[in-house]
């Protein structure tokens, strides 16, 4: 038996049986990231030591028949914009390089009450801006079925990581497209709850009416164990939704129920702007979804071509404003002999900060500034609300709703780095279910010519991640496209 | 006459805005950049949004409010743990009134 093989279940399972160790499960992941890591650049900190400490502490305590946590012994990655009190948090910026947080964002607390052992934290684009991974302020991840490629972005070092086999999951996070899309790309499962289901507490702000934890994983089963673990109400985050609008489930148990009356809707006219190799696996996907008894509806969405265009005022304005706390005073990286108190914040920003983050910080500053507010982001937040109706009268129709997750595969490093309009434009079909809140879920559904994964998007009602995970639970289990590397 | 949706005079306003001390370098390439994009956000005039609420987030809940209850927080140590200045005590910064009073 390959350890590295297994999947999340299969190891915690295994590991609770007695038949495999942790330590033996921690030490195979830290020898897979020392051959693979240097090339890969998936981690930005590593923590051995205390990994396997964990590990063996596990391990005595299965030993002596203690009762253990959901994830006892499987090792899990962290994307580097949760807040952990060790090593650093870094979010990939110069501007928080040396940043120790006093405390653990709630998921990352929920995941050491599992009994989860933490490999280590990953690359992301800088404060989690961008599709590709390519800004990170700190290092450079590559594609692990092809080094000449992007994971995606912006949890790139996450999906990278998942896929090589250099952890058995990671712990993400999902602003516009940062769990699903990096997830196609890497050919691994991705998971972005409804907005409100995990706590956001400790996970550093980017969009906050748009970001959530979520898991990246080798398959749904996975993604369901997970979410098992990090949803709920926190009192910490009065976004995270009480227990009685969305009660948490026991969806590892629920994934494997087929779904009954399923019924598709499609929305053809999106399939224009996706490659024809991804047109195609998508195709295919919806075929075998017929084929064992869903009803398709041909739908419209007439408004989710506006989503890019709303998204990139709705989160540049709120990332203005929740970046204003990068000042030099508190925390993070502070101008060497500024001539006064204006120079601490303007110098210590312009020195620390990435470009795509400047860029961004300045399109929210104006987008919000006095005499442009109306028109760009009161109109955005307008027609933000079209965008909802949209999948409203969707979801009036059908379970869910099929898509590509990208309308590419993975590109080539530096292919879009110098226009960032056509960098954002890469994430046509991930950013309106953020602008609606509502889950979406990644899933492997084939290759290109090239072998490079190919991404099948779901997306369900606001709370129906049951439903949305026995869908995709469906067509894994009649499918084998899921591929790590290596 | 420059022509673009963000000239080089604005760009320097928002960035002092933003408090972020751009080269002219920067300022340059962001004219450039922010006006292909605020060109590309234009679509949304195409829509009528004259009788459409604005929509700031998509939670079933709103006003969450909590008892007015003291907890532990996280003291004086840890908050000053990762100040780049700061006397164990108070942040240190620079001098922010002038001789005068004044800022």
């Amino acid at each position: 038996m390959q350890i590295l093989e297994l999947t999340c279940r299969q190891l915690r399972d295994k590991i609770a049986g007695g038949e495999v160790k942790s330590v033996d499960a921690t030490t195979a992941v830290f020898e897979q990231i020392e051959k693979h890591d240097r090339q890969i650049g998936a981690y930005i900190s590593t923590f051995k030591e205390q990994a396997l400490a964990k590990a063996k502490q596990v391990d005595e305590k299965i030993a002596a028949k203690k009762p253990v946590g959901l994830l006892a012994g499987v090792p899990i990655a962290i994307k580097d914009n949760m807040c952990t009190t060790f090593g650093a948090t870094t979010c990939a910026s110069k501007i928080l390089e040396n940043f120790h947080s006093p405390y653990n964002a709630t998921a990352v607390e929920k995941l050491l009450a599992a009994d989860a052992v933490i490999v280590g934290k990953t690359n992301l684009d800088e404060f989690a801006m961008g599709s590709s991974t390519e800004n990170s302020g700190l290092k450079k991840t590559v594609n692990p079925h092809d080094f000449s490629r992007v994971p995606g972005g912006s949890s790139g070092g996450a999906a990278a990581a998942v896929a090589a086999k250099m952890c058995f999951a990671a712990l993400s996070s999902d602003t516009g497209g940062s769990i699903r899309q990096p997830a196609s790309f890497c050919g691994i499962a991705g998971l972005k709850p409804t907005y409100g289901r995990v706590s956001r507490y400790g996970l550093v702000a980017y969009g906050s009416s748009l970001d959530q934890i979520g898991p990246l994983a080798k398959n749904v089963e996975d993604c369901a164990l997970l979410l098992d673990v990090i949803a709920g109400h926190d009192e910490k985050d009065s976004t995270s939704v009480d227990e009685k609008t969305a009660p948490v489930r026991d969806w590892l148990s629920a994934v494997n129920n087929k779904p009954q009356n399923l019924k598709i809707a499609i929305v053809p006219e999106l399939f224009k702007g996706a490659d024809g190799e991804v047109v195609e696996s998508v195709k295919k996907a919806i075929e075998i979804y017929k084929s064992s008894g869903a009803e398709i509806i041909e739908i419209k969405m007439p408004h989710f071509d506006y989503a890019i265009a709303a998204y990139y005022l709705i989160a540049t304005a709120e990332a203005s404003s929740n970046l204003a706390r990068y000042d030099g005073v508190h925390y993070g990286h502070r101008t060497k002999n500024p001539a006064d108190y204006i120079e601490v914040y303007s110098k210590s920003r312009d020195e620390a900060l990435g470009d795509e983050v400047k860029r961004r910080i300045m399109l929210g500053t104006y987008a919000l500034s006095s005499g442009y507010y109306d028109a760009y982001y009161l109109k955005a937040l307008k027609v933000r609300n079209l965008i909802r109706s949209d999948f409203t009268a969707a979801f009036a129709k059908a379970d869910c709703i099929v898509m590509p997750t990208s309308p590419t595969t993975a590109f080539k490093l530096g292919e879009k780095t110098n226009d960032p309009l056509q960098m954002y434009l890469a994430d046509i079909y991930t950013i309106a279910v953020n602008l609606a809140g509502v889950p979406g879920i990644s899933i492997p559904c084939g290759f290109d010519k090239n072998n490079l994964p190919i991404g099948l998007q779901i997306i369900a009602p606001a709370f129906a991640e049951e439903k949305l995970l026995q869908i995709a639970m469906l067509f894994e289990n009649k499918t084998d496209f899921c591929k790590t590397a290596f | 006459m420059d022509k673009k949706k963000i000239n080089i005079e604005q760009v320097k306003q928002v960035a002092k805005l933003a408090r972020l001390n751009l080269s002219e370098a920067e300022i340059a390439q962001f004219s450039t950049q922010m006006s292909d994009i605020l060109q590309y956000v234009e679509k949304l005039d195409r829509l009528d949004t004259a009788n459409i609420e604005p929509l700031a987030h998509c939670l079933p809940v709103s006003n969450c409010l909590r008892e007015d209850i003291v907890k532990p927080s996280l003291g004086t140590e840890k908050t000053l743990a990762n100040a780049p200045d700061s006397d164990g005590q108070f942040f240190i910064v620079p001098k922010i009134l002038d001789e005068a009073g004044g800022p």
